[in-house]
């Protein structure tokens, strides 16, 4: 959301320096309008001022201080970030979060595209496939975590007894460290299907008819046609979907608490697992910080990305 | 399964009815080969929530599973009196609604503000809003958590509505609302006097139905769904939602199945059921915060 918006609103702000639209010095400004503006804005700014932008200066602050987030803390420079580069357990953290986001998007998104185009077709039922589609979407992250504790348990889950009916061995999940992080991901990627299949869905449902018509007419099969035509038109939705799921990855934390609390022996600690528990385990709220900027920088890089491709994307369509 | 006969049995009715050319006549398509298995994946792991939660103990650590020899409702009668659910719906309930009727009158009064108020620092006043739709929820929540002691709000109901009391992206969603409505039905309410509150209110609002029923859904959603904040932010099993109190009925349920399942069920259905009476809205919503 955050990406798509900040980013129409650039292109809108480029459109109202041509045009002079809403915003600008108007040919009367009387000060009733100034105050009236002020007024219906304030409430909202107000809020949004000290729940979203004073805490982000006032982060970077404690990144900077020895403090458990309950009393005044200390100055300490930079100590928390020269721990932070000397940690090894940061840097597990670091490429576990980088490893789960490499699964995670890409898998969502393949499996995404074929079952949009499935669900693209007019077949009897359709109402109750796509809602058995959507539904993960609207289960919370906890009581996700809680069904896949029981359905990925090596001792008597409902994954294992599937895998022994095709005669495939028992699995640990997420008791074993080598499966923990995939197991994330296996629940996660079905809590988010849904997200992807919409957004293609709506994609798909934007293609205009005439265009493959146009294809069928030339003697361009269905198979040839999704290739060809539909295939490219999703582009966009698909660079939203890879800079969105990316974004919503790297802050993976409910299902990971709820499921394995970063173990077994950290095998599954992502940086804002680690980032909490530094903050309310080990009370160390100024290093927690310090990870929460690393983060924030992170982040910060995915959305300019995002803004430059999709800049690119749109002086393709004005030529 | 049942479906696609049904599917059958209807079709061959209307087409007999009708008397249509046979060649005429729909089989059922063979995508529903992909499309039932594909259900049945996706529906899989709430299909086994509600049978683990009507099986006995034993039931549930048997292997392979099956299905439960009969239905126990004991176990909604030992969740409901083990953890307060009851309480956590209603806290939950109160946080998400108070959040939505916050972002419904805030979000529109500044985003009708931003769109047609030419007003000093309107653009600069839109751009921080913006800005901070990019920072990450993990980032402010350590000083947000500072704010709430100095508030004393901590551990309070309050803690977890006043942080989303006026979100960005609902400014932002009622100011692109704002800035597609004509001009001129402004213009004609105040030429007949009415202020601007008034012409907000009562020409404006009511044409924006469907964005406003979209702001509505994503903010209750989040909102009822949100995990991290109450987590840090209240600490007493009377001001948990029940995201939280279901984490903590688990910490203490872990090896009780089928009464954990039971909490799980109970935690879900408000959702549940207004997803399945308001599926397509939830659908628009989720398209038109993603795309345009």
């Amino acid at each position: 959301m955050a990406v798509v918006a900040a980013d129409r609103a650039a292109g809108e702000r480029r459109s109202a320096r041509r045009g002079g639209r809403a915003g600008g010095s108007g040919p009367r400004l009387r000060r009733a309008d100034h105050l009236a503006g002020w007024a219906f804005v304030s409430p909202a700014v107000l809020l949004i001022g000290v729940f979203g932008l004073v805490p982000v200066v006032w982060s970077l602050l404690l990144s900077f201080q020895q403090t458990d987030l309950t009393s005044p803390g200390t100055w300490t420079g930079a100590a928390n970030y020269q721990k932070m580069v000397h940690d090894p357990v940061f840097w597990q953290a670091a490429r576990q979060t980088l490893v789960y986001c490499v699964l995670f998007v890409p898998i969502t998104m393949l499996l995404a595209i074929p079952i949009a185009v499935l669900l693209n077709q007019k077949v009897r039922g359709m109402t109750f496939y796509r809602m058995a589609v959507y539904v993960p979407l609207v289960t919370s992250t906890v009581a996700t975590g809680v069904i896949f504790s029981w359905l990925l348990n090596p001792q008597f889950g409902l994954v294992n007894a599937a895998l022994g009916k095709v005669g495939l061995p028992q699995q640990g999940f997420f008791q074993s460290t080598g499966e923990a992080l995939p197991a994330v991901v296996m629940m996660t990627v079905w809590g988010w299907l849904g997200f992807a299949v919409i957004i293609y869905l709506s994609a798909l449902q934007n293609v205009p008819r005439e265009l493959m018509e146009a294809a069928a007419l030339d003697g361009c099969g269905r198979v040839r046609a999704f290739w060809k035509v539909e295939l490219p038109l999703l582009a966009p939705a698909s660079s939203f979907l890879l800079v969105w799921l990316t974004i919503n990855a790297l802050q993976l934390f409910d299902e990971v608490y709820v499921t394995t609390k970063g173990g077994p022996l950290h095998a599954s600690t992502v940086l804002v697992y680690y980032l909490y528990q530094q903050a309310f385990v080990d009370f160390d709220g100024g290093y927690a910080a310090a990870i929460g900027s690393a983060l924030f920088v992170v982040i910060l890089a995915v959305t300019m990305v995002q803004l430059w491709l999709s800049r690119r994307a749109s002086h393709y369509e004005g030529n | 399964m049942a479906d696609t006969a049904l599917a059958r049995s209807r079709g061959h009715a209307r087409t007999t009815e009708r008397e249509r050319p046979p060649r005429r006549r729909r089989r059922p398509s063979p995508l529903h080969l992909i499309l039932i298995p594909l259900s049945a994946v996706m529906l899989a792991p709430l299909i086994w929530m509600v049978l683990l939660s009507i099986s006995t103990e034993a039931e549930t650590r048997r292997f392979p599973p099956g299905l439960p020899s009969g239905v126990h409702w004991q176990n909604y009668l030992d969740a409901w009196h083990q953890g307060p659910f009851g309480h956590w719906l209603l806290n939950s309930a109160l946080v998400s609604v108070s959040c939505v009727i916050g972002n419904l009158v805030l979000c529109s009064l500044a985003g009708y503000a931003f769109a047609r108020i030419p007003f000093l620092g309107n653009r600069v006043l839109f751009v921080v809003v913006l800005a901070t739709l990019m920072v990450p929820f993990q980032i402010v929540m350590l000083p947000t958590l500072i704010v709430m002691q100095h508030l004393h709000l901590t551990d309070t109901l309050g803690a977890l509505i006043a942080p989303n009391l006026a979100t960005p992206f609902g400014v932002f969603l009622m100011r692109q609302f704002f800035t597609t409505v004509p001009k001129e039905l402004e213009e004609a309410a105040r030429i007949d006097g009415a202020g601007r509150l008034r012409t907000l209110a009562s020409v404006l609002l009511p044409l924006m139905g469907p964005t406003l029923a979209t702001l509505s859904v994503l903010t209750f959603l989040n909102v009822w769904n949100d995990f991290l904040w109450p987590l840090i932010a209240v600490q007493s099993p009377g001001n948990m939602t029940i995201q939280l109190g279901l984490q903590n009925f688990q910490g203490q349920h872990f090896t009780n199945w089928p009464v954990l399942m039971a909490g799980t069920v109970t935690s879900q259905i408000p959702v549940l059921v207004l997803f399945v009476l308001a599926q397509r809205f939830f659908v628009r919503s989720i398209a038109s915060s993603g795309l345009k």
